[in-house]
C-alpha cells in the first residue's frame, strides 16, 4: 500500500521535473562536474604520490566511488529532508500532519532528486575502473560486502539527513554545521578513513559509523582482513537509524506550527 | 563615488547582522580545514620528498583559505542580482543615476567583506594556537604580511569582477543555472581551491598560473605561507593587476551592451 503510494509520489516528481528538460540536464551535468573536480584532485595527487598510507590510486577510487554512490542514492530519495526547514517555516508540515499517512513517507515523497544521476554515473565509472585495476579476487562474500556497503552507507546518510530535518523542529532553520557530517563525509570519505589517524577512526566507528560502511569492509574487499565478520559490519550501520528516528519522533511530538 | 561608498556601508552593516549563520559557518570551515590538513599529513608521511611545499606552508594555506572563504568562493554569488534580472526588478536599478556595474561591484565586495569579517577572526585565533605542525604560522616577514594583505584585496577584486561577468551574461541567457555551474566548478578547480596549484605537475601548473583563476586565492595564500620567490611574487602581482583591469573592462563593456538592449522580464 505505502510502496504503491511512494512510487506514485516519485512518478509525479519525475513528470514535473521533465517539464523543464534543459534545466534537468544542466543540473545533472553540474552534479557530474562538481564531483568530477574532486576526482581530478585525487588524480593529480596520485601523479605525485604513489600511495597514501598503503592505499593505491585505484583502491582510493574504489573507496571514493562506493561512498559517492551511497551518498547520491541517499540524497536522491531523501532530499525531502534536506529541504525540510522550508516546510517547517512555511507551515506546510501542518498539511502533512492532517493527512492519514505516515509523515516520513510524505516528506520523502515531496522531493525526488533525479539530477543526482549525474553524480551516480561518475561513481559507477570510477567503480568499474577501480575494480578492474585493483586486482580483487572476487568471491561470493566479497560481492555481498559491496552490496552491504551500499545498503549500510545509504542508510547511514539517510539517518544523517533525518537528523538534519529533525533538528529543524527545534531551530526552524537548517543548521549549516550538519553539512560537516553529510557533505563533509562525502568530500573526505574519498580516502579510506584509516589515513586520518586513530582518533578519527574511533569516532567514525562508535559515534557516527562511517568506518563501518567504508574502512573495515574495504579492508576485507582488498584482502587485507579475512575475518568473515567484516562482511556484515556495514549492516550494523543500519542501527544508526534508530536514534535518528527517535529524535525525529520527539521533534514531531513537540512540533508547534509556525508560519501562516 | 560617494553613493557607491554608501552602498558599501549599507551592505556591509546588513551583512554583519547574520551572526548565528556566521558562527555555524565558522564551525563548518574549521572542521573542513582540519580534515584537509589530515589528508595532507597522510600524504606527507608517505613521501615527504614529493611534497612541493613545506608542510607548514600547506597548513597555513589551508587555514587562511578557510578564514577567507567568503572572499573567494564563487558559489556564493548573489541570488538577489540574478532574481532581479529574471523577475524584472532590475528596471528600478536602471532608472537610478548610477552605473549598474559599479553598484554591483561595491555591493558584492561589501557582502563578502562583512561575511569574512565575521568569520575570519575566530578561525585565525584558534588556528594559531593549535600545536606545532597543525597550527597557523606567523607570516615569514613584515613584507610578506603586507604583500599578503594587498594580494588578498586584489584577489577579492578579481573574484568579484569575474562574478559580475556572470551576472551580466544573465542578461542574455535569462536562466543563470547552466553558466553558474560551469563557472563555479571551473573556478574552484583552477584557482587552487581543490588542491593548491603547486601540487599539479609543473607544466600544468605553469599554464594554470597564467589564467585569471590563479589571480584569485592562489597568490595571497601562497605569499602568506612564503611559498613564492621574490620574482614569482612580483610577476603574480603584476598578473593580478592585469587580470583585474581586463575583467573589469570586459564586464563594463558587457554591461553597457546589455543596458542598451535590455528586455525587462516579468510584469
Amino acid at each position: 500500500m505505502w510502496l504503491k503510494l511512494y512510487i506514485h509520489y516519485i512518478s509525479i516528481n519525475i513528470r514535473s521535473m521533465m517539464q523543464y528538460k534543459t534545466s534537468f540536464l544542466l543540473t545533472a551535468i553540474g552534479q557530474f562536474l562538481i564531483s568530477f573536480q574532486v576526482f581530478l584532485g585525487i588524480f593529480f595527487m596520485f601523479q605525485r604520490f604513489s600511495n597514501v598510507k598503503g592505499f593505491t590510486y585505484s583502491e582510493v577510487l574504489l573507496c571514493f566511488s562506493i561512498m559517492l554512490l551511497e551518498f547520491s542514492i541517499a540524497e536522491m530519495y531523501a532530499r525531502g529532508f534536506d529541504q525540510f526547514s522550508g516546510m517547517v517555516r512555511h507551515g506546510t508540515f501542518d498539511r502533512i500532519l492532517v493527512r492519514p499517512q505516515n509523515e516520513i513517507l510524505q516528506v520523502l515523497g515531496s522531493k525526488f532528486e533525479l539530477t543526482r544521476i549525474g553524480r551516480m554515473l561518475q561513481a559507477i565509472i570510477m567503480f568499474i575502473y577501480g575494480i578492474s585495476k585493483s586486482e580483487i579476487n572476487w568471491t561470493v562474500s566479497k560481492i555481498f560486502t559491496v552490496f552491504f556497503m551500499l545498503i549500510g552507507g545509504t542508510a547511514l546518510f539517510t539517518g544523517l539527513f533525518l537528523i538534519y530535518a529533525a533538528l529543524c523542529f527545534f531551530t526552524l532553520e537548517g543548521l549549516e554545521f550538519m553539512n560537516v557530517f553529510t557533505d563533509g563525509a562525502k568530500e573526505y570519505g574519498k580516502y579510506p578513513i584509516g589515513i586520518y589517524g586513530k582518533r578519527m577512526l574511533q569516532f567514525t566507528t562508535f559515534v557516527i559509523p562511517y568506518a563501518l560502511v567504508q574502512y573495515y569492509p574495504l579492508l576485507y574487499l582488498l584482502g587485507r582482513k579475512t575475518n568473515i565478520f567484516y562482511v556484515f559490519l556495514p549492516l550494523l550501520a543500519i542501527l544508526f537509524l534508530i536514534p535518528c528516528y527517535l529524535l525525529w519522533k520527539w521533534g514531531v511530538h513537540r512540533y508547534q506550527s509556525s508560519g501562516s | 563615488m560617494q553613493k557607491y561608498l554608501s552602498f558599501f556601508r549599507l551592505r556591509f552593516s546588513m551583512g554583519l547582522q547574520y551572526r548565528t549563520a556566521a558562527f555555524a559557518g565558522v564551525i563548518t570551515q574549521f572542521a573542513w580545514g582540519a580534515m584537509g590538513i589530515l589528508v595532507y599529513r597522510a600524504f606527507y608521511e608517505v613521501d615527504s620528498t614529493a611534497f612541493p611545499m613545506t608542510f607548514s606552508a600547506v597548513v597555513s594555506y589551508i587555514w587562511m583559505q578557510q578564514a577567507f572563504l567568503a572572499f573567494f568562493t564563487v558559489w556564493m554569488m548573489e541570488n538577489e542580482i540574478f532574481d532581479s534580472i529574471i523577475n524584472g526588478n532590475i528596471s528600478y536599478e536602471l532608472c537610478r543615476p548610477i552605473h549598474i556595474y559599479d553598484m554591483w561591484f561595491f555591493r558584492t565586495i561589501a557582502n563578502r567583506f562583512s561575511a569574512a569579517t565575521l568569520r575570519c577572526f575566530p578561525i585565525l585565533v584558534v588556528a594559531s594556537f593549535l600545536p606545532k605542525p597543525f597550527g597557523l604560522q606567523p607570516p615569514a616577514s613584515l613584507i610578506h604580511f603586507f604583500l599578503f594583505l594587498i594580494t588578498l584585496l586584489l584577489g577579492l577584486a578579481v573574484t568579484v569582477s569575474l562574478c559580475i561577468l556572470i551576472y551580466s551574461l544573465t542578461f542574455f541567457t535569462i536562466s543563470p543555472a547552466g553558466l553558474k555551474i560551469l563557472f563555479t566548478s571551473m573556478v574552484e578547480f583552477f584557482s587552487g581551491a581543490v588542491i593548491p596549484l603547486p601540487f599539479f605537475p609543473e607544466k600544468i601548473q605553469k599554464m594554470m598560473e597564467l589564467l585569471p583563476f590563479a589571480s584569485m586565492q592562489n597568490v595571497a595564500l601562497r605569499i602568506y605561507s612564503a611559498d613564492m620567490t621574490n620574482r614569482q611574487m612580483f610577476s603574480a602581482v603584476t598578473l593580478q593587476i592585469f587580470w583585474l583591469i581586463t575583467l573589469v573592462s570586459c564586464g563594463k563593456k558587457l554591461c553597457s551592451m546589455a543596458e542598451k538592449k535590455v528586455s525587462i522580464q516579468g510584469g
